[in-house]
């Protein structure tokens, strides 16, 4: 089954959070390295799109739970395996493999909770991040004309990760976390070249983040200038994750809800932060905030963020089936 | 128009949206940021005055543009990088950035660097059929992927259109190859069909204004959903240097091509006039002129515009701020991001101060301060703070000359080396920019690792230079933990060098509990960028050791408090302030008769009485969490955790009810008292002893004293209440108990509520002082709003407080209620025991207002020992906050 068809039959559930789950496993150092990256000249705790290749069965295990929590789309763990991002561990060669693995993990995920019986269409989404660069923002306050990446740079590198992971075989581009719509813009430039290069069917969910209490986007964008900005996209979906809890995003889906002729998705955080920057929203309290969201049929596709673990995605699957998705004009 | 279909508005963006639907009446493009059309702004751009070239841009943002043209075409100019540069420049200006661009150029590759520029949807100006089909496809396509709109000139291999046939004729096959061949949104086409100058006196420019309003009605019926555009000022152009008649023809063509459908064009609005108020005779030439309505229109337009006389209008800006005190300006260019006049504006502070460094100090902060406010209230977002730490940067490089003179003079050295980093992950550099520039004043040696910095870069660093404090910053969640990380690897190297943790996440709770344990150096949460300098010079003093000890100790009791900023005021002779004191009426409406005369005492209020009255804003700020309740519990950044709070502060207010964990005691009185001078006197005849104001005598004050708010001497009798509550008492047992059980949360939040119920108190017995006992308003329906509002008539200041900053005269009022009985006492140092405590005076005059007595200068504290009787080092020493010498 397509993608687009499992979309009118019911909400899409994403799964949670990647990051907070790996935390759990307490990964030290040589954990990182294994056996390959064992003499790596650099520090790699951290780095935990690498986990994909050195500690492939925890990752996997990660997705089996979120599937056997019922989540219908498993994001690839490759928020962060792009060039850019991966200089940091001194390891932009590897981008190819990381992601080619990452949909490996997911795909033995979904082929292991098939064969104990698990039912229902499973898609795979490629997780592709912002980068830990912005192509709208200058990072000297000196110099405000100054940018650290150009367009053509972040173009480039979506388009590598982008290509590996349609090779690989995933249904969705999921351009998330997106605090910077120039970034965006370059990742659906970038997705469109390799999709239709590839010659496959995939489609492409957006997502963008609301960094602060104005409602608007790191680059000063307010919710509807960013849903214009990337409208020119043949997107599958639109929506907003991270940076808040569902219940602030509440409004903000709301205009999304109101103008977007996409599907619309959100993945919230567990709740906001405390003090010591822990995610301490319960599965039911994050649920009974999500049911507003359900009520008002605003969602074509939800899941988990930041804090978010299989108990959530499961409160908020099981809340979801009763539900049916959002009708909107293509 | 094509009004049966379905609506397909255009929707553009810059920062913000901009729908344009069939409804919509004229789009405004501003034209002034054009090297082919501004003089000014070719020079500015071939002389790289960036910063001049921005306000002409914010000038057309505030003149009313909705879309920003930007064009750099001129054969001496880099097209490409000068589009880059100036359309970077105008991301980093979010009341430019605000609406959409007009990418605007001849040259493809001006307009393909412009499109990799801008993260809203623009609209790329211009495209043409010009080099043949297949290349305006290319173009097209691209644009499309972009995702920009296009205006599309009536221009083919033949040449440019120039009559009606023409224009629409090349319209038409544009819009089908768009539409048919790329697949382009209709409602993203806009057409030029060319706007040419009328009354050049060629016979054949006769019509280029009606051919003009006739293809843009033609294209707005046949050719659903495009749009029509063009650029206005053309059509004047044979009389330039005559703004009036260019300006009344803008004005006048504009209102019929809008009649006729046109939605945007390129108008300079400062050189329009209003339809309605061009002279009705001048308009009759001009619409002669541009509807072609008689064989001598020119003629008579041309002899007609002789007459009138060219005047060039004021710029339209608004510049009513620059009247304000400079103080105000700097505030002002700070919050707007403006570099024009910080300058002068900072050369003028200089002139007022003693020293520059205090401009920093003074205005620049408090300026930043209200910056900070407003980000935190999400009234200002993260780009206009960048810019606003510009204005900043831009007022400290003025100083900077003047900073280092006088260090020059005084000759001294660095004071020490630190190093700024914004840790892994985080971009935020704000917070730690603007401490890098008030150490850097401060004469610090400062080191700046920039954002993003993987931890082993700012160790490395730390070791390379030496430095002797390490300062780390970090605006999103995911930095605490790098944060930490920094700690942990800080002790494994077995490092000594103070921690500065800073940024907006983290917090003083955090830092303790967290970051603190992990490193045997000092670690030190720094609120502001204002602490940065006191901090960092305390640590490499002689009491560093010292300093490190204590906030290690303070730091494992996670206290909470601010050191107080210092502020130097210009002010008036106390002579002066007292000649020019408020004259209040003192007559039997102002002057209420109390119901009672006396002292009394009240031992068994009911907790549950006061609690209506509580003022949650200072618990929550007392938890560091900032914020107006109950707008806290909703907000972006805190409300999760102060909603978390406030709910555990609910479950203990019900244990402090069930369990009487506190008792609730309060005394007050009402005495016959009269004013002379600063001293109130109490009693008939002054026998009940006398309270000693202070008074206001700052330049700008009113030159306040709470003495003024008492009937003079000699005048009529007038009265004075006081007060004393409690709400500390026995509380030591539940408090025990926590410590015991190292339960630090709840012991701190039955302190904090204890202060609460006090301050609740305190309010409470006030209004039923104004209702009952003085009982001059009983009749006041005020809610709790109201009261924290202080909307009530009459006073209740406190000793020690700013209207009244000097602890003593607790001493009088504790004695006047004889406080002892109700189990309070003073310490030594005049701190109320117990500590969850109140007092204050009562005035009952309704102009009496809560004030600040702010600085003092010594001819006031002399004056005050004097009238008092105690030494001048006494009065010195209680009013050490207030002092200004």
């Amino acid at each position: 089954m397509s993608v687009k068809k499992a979309l009118e039959e019911k909400i899409l559930v994403l799964d949670g959070a990647m990051g907070t789950m790996i935390q759990a496993y307490k990964f030290e150092e040589e954990d990182y390295r294994g056996e390959r990256f064992k003499e790596y000249a650099h520090p790699l705790k951290g780095n935990n799109d690498l986990l994909v290749l050195t500690q492939p069965q925890a990752i996997e295990d990660i997705h089996l739970a979120y599937l056997e929590a019922g989540a219908d789309i498993l994001e690839t763990n490759t928020f962060n395996a792009n060039s850019i991002s991966m200089e940091d561990y001194h390891m932009s060669n590897l981008v190819e493999e990381l992601n080619v693995q990452a949909v490996a993990c997911a795909r033995r995920a979904i082929e292991r909770y098939q064969a104990a019986g698990g039912q229902g269409p499973k898609f795979i989404a490629g997780s592709v991040g912002p980068t830990n660069k912005t192509a709208s923002l200058s990072p000297d306050v000196n110099n405000p004309g100054y940018r650290a990446v150009t367009f053509d740079d972040l173009k480039n590198t979506y388009f590598e990760q982008c290509e590996a992971l349609i090779k690989a075989g995933v249904d969705i581009l999921l351009i998330e976390t997106v605090f910077d719509t120039l970034n965006a813009k370059a990742a659906l430039f970038a997705a469109q070249d390799a999709i239709e290069a590839s010659g496959r069917e995939v489609e492409i969910m957006l997502s963008g983040t609301i960094t602060d209490a104005s409602g608007r986007t790191l680059s000063g964008q307010t919710t509807e200038a960013f849903l214009i900005s990337v409208s020119h996209s043949p997107l599958l979906s639109v929506g907003l994750n991270c940076a808040l809890g569902a219940k602030q995003l509440m409004p903000y889906l709301q205009t999304l809800d109101a103008k977007a002729p996409f599907a619309v998705s959100a993945h919230p955080n567990a709740g906001l932060p405390n003090a010591f920057g822990e995610y301490d929203e319960t599965p039911e309290q994050m649920a009974a905030q999500i049911k507003d969201y359900l009520d008002l049929n605003l969602i074509n596709i939800i899941g988990g963020c930041c804090g978010t673990s299989p108990a959530h995605i499961k409160a908020i699957a099981d809340l979801s089936k009763n539900y049916s998705p959002r009708t909107y004009e293509h | 128009m094509s009004t049966n279909l379905p609506p397909r508005p255009m929707r553009l963006s810059g920062l913000e949206p901009l729908v344009i639907t069939e409804e919509t009446n004229f789009v405004n493009v501003g034209e002034r940021t054009n090297v082919t059309g501004s003089r000014k702004f070719l020079r500015l751009i071939k002389e790289r005055q960036f910063d001049e070239a921005l306000d002409i841009a914010r000038d057309q943002v505030e003149g009313g543009a909705q879309i920003l043209d930007v064009n750099m075409d001129e054969g001496m100019i880099d097209g490409v990088e000068a589009m880059t540069t100036f359309l970077n420049l105008i991301a980093a200006e979010p009341d430019i950035a605000r609406i959409p661009i007009m990418i605007d150029s001849s040259k493809w590759e001006i307009i393909e660097a412009g499109l990799k520029c801008v993260q809203g949807k623009c609209v790329v100006n211009s495209i043409s059929l010009k080099g043949g089909e297949e290349e305006f496809i290319h173009q097209a396509t691209t644009i499309k992927r972009f995702g920009a709109a296009v205006i599309v000139m009536a221009f083919d291999e033949d040449g440019q259109a120039d009559n009606y046939e023409r224009r629409i004729e090349i319209c038409e096959r544009s819009y089908k190859v768009l539409t048919e061949k790329v697949g382009f949104p209709p409602e993203d086409i806009i057409f030029d069909p060319n706007i040419f100058p009328v009354a050049t006196g060629m016979e054949e420019h006769r019509l280029n204004a009606l051919d003009f309003f006739r293809a843009t009605k033609w294209i707005r019926e046949n050719l659903p959903y495009a749009k029509v555009s063009g650029g206005v000022s053309n059509v004047s152009f044979s009389f330039r240097g005559n703004n009036t008649v260019r300006e009344a023809m803008h004005a006048s063509f504009l209102y019929h091509a809008i009649q006729n459908g046109m939605s945007m064009g390129i108008v300079n609005p400062t050189m329009l006039e209003v339809y309605e108020e061009v002279d009705k005779e001048l308009m009759t030439y001009i619409e002669d002129v541009l509807l072609d309505r008689r064989d001598d229109a020119t003629e008579r337009l041309l002899e007609f515009a002789q007459t009138v006389e060219g005047t060039v209008k004021d710029e339209a800006k608004v510049l009513e701020w620059r009247n304000e005190p400079v103080a105000k300006r700097l505030e002002h260019a700070l919050i707007k991001g403006i570099t024009e006049f910080i300058d002068e504006d900072v050369e003028e502070a200089r002139q007022q101060f003693a020293r520059p460094l205090e401009v920093i100090e003074g205005p620049l902060m408090d300026g930043m301060n209200v910056v900070g406010d407003l980000f935190g209230e999400g009234k200002m977002f993260l780009p206009q703070v960048v810019k606003s730490a510009r204005v900043m940067k831009k007022a400290v490089a003025y100083l900077l000359p003047y900073l280092e003179a006088e260090k020059a003079e005084g000759g001294s050295s660095s004071a020490g080396k630190v190093l700024l980093a914004t840790v892994k992950g985080d971009v935020h550099d704000i917070g730690k920019n603007i401490v890098g520039v008030v150490l850097a004043c401060n004469n610090f040696e400062i080191i700046d690792l920039g954002v993003m910095v993987p931890p082993e870069k700012i160790l490395q660093a730390a070791q390379e230079h030496q430095v002797d404090i390490l300062g780390l910053s970090g605006l999103i969640t995911p930095s605490l933990d790098e944060m930490i990380h920094i700690a942990k690897e800080m002790e494994r190297m077995n490092m000594h060098i103070p921690l500065l943790i800073g940024g907006a996440t983290t917090s003083r709770a955090h830092t303790a509990v967290k970051i603190d344990p992990e490193y045997s150096g000092a670690v030190m949460h720094v609120s502001d960028a204002s602490r940065a300098v006191g901090v960092s010079s305390k640590l490499l003093s002689n009491e560093g050791p010292t300093y490190v000890l204590q906030e290690k100790a303070s730091l494992e009791k996670v206290r909470e408090g601010y050191a107080k900023q210092r502020e130097r005021k210009a002010l008036v002779p106390f002579e002066f302030a007292q000649q020019n004191k408020p004259k209040l009426v003192f007559d039997k409406t102002t002057v209420p008769t109390p119901k009672f005369i006396g002292s009394r005492q009240v031992h068994d209020i009911a907790v549950a009485d006061v609690i209506p009255y509580i003022d949650w804003t200072p618990f929550f700020q007392t938890w560091q969490l900032f914020g107006k309740y109950p707008r806290i519990l909703e907000d972006n950044v805190v409300g999760e955790e102060a909603k978390k709070l406030f709910k555990d502060a609910q479950a203990m207010l019900r244990d402090i009810k069930k369990g009487g964990w506190l008792t609730l005691k309060a005394a007050y009185g009402i005495f016959p008292a009269n004013s002379a001078g600063e001293e109130i006197k109490l009693g008939e005849n002054g026998e009940l002893g006398s309270f000693y104001a202070l008074r206001q005598t700052g330049e700008k004050s009113k030159f306040q004293s709470l003495a003024d708010f008492v009937a003079p001497q000699g005048s009529v009798q007038d009265y004075v209440g006081c007060f004393a509550v409690t709400a500390g008492l026995d509380m030591e047992g539940p408090l025990k108990r926590f410590e015991d059980a190292m339960d630090d949360y709840n012991a701190l939040m039955l302190k904090a509520l204890a202060d609460r119920l006090a301050e609740a108190l305190a309010e409470y017995l006030h209004l039923r002082m104004r209702r009952e006992f003085w009982g001059y308003a009983p009749h006041e329906q005020l809610t709790n709003d109201d009261l924290i509002a202080e909307k009530y008539s009459g006073i209740r200041p406190a000793p020690g407080y700013p209207a009244c900053p000097d602890h003593l005269d607790k001493e009088t009022i504790f004695e006047l209620l004889q406080a002892e009985d109700i189990g309070m006492s003073l310490t030594e140092s005049l701190a109320m025991y117990p500590a969850a405590s109140v007092s204050g005076y009562y005035f009952a005059h309704p102009e009496s207002k809560y004030f600040a007595v702010g600085k003092l200068a010594k001819d006031q504290v002399e004056a005050y020992a004097q009238m008092r009787g105690i030494s001048m080092e006494l009065a010195e020493k209680w009013l050490a906050p207030n002092l200004n010498y």
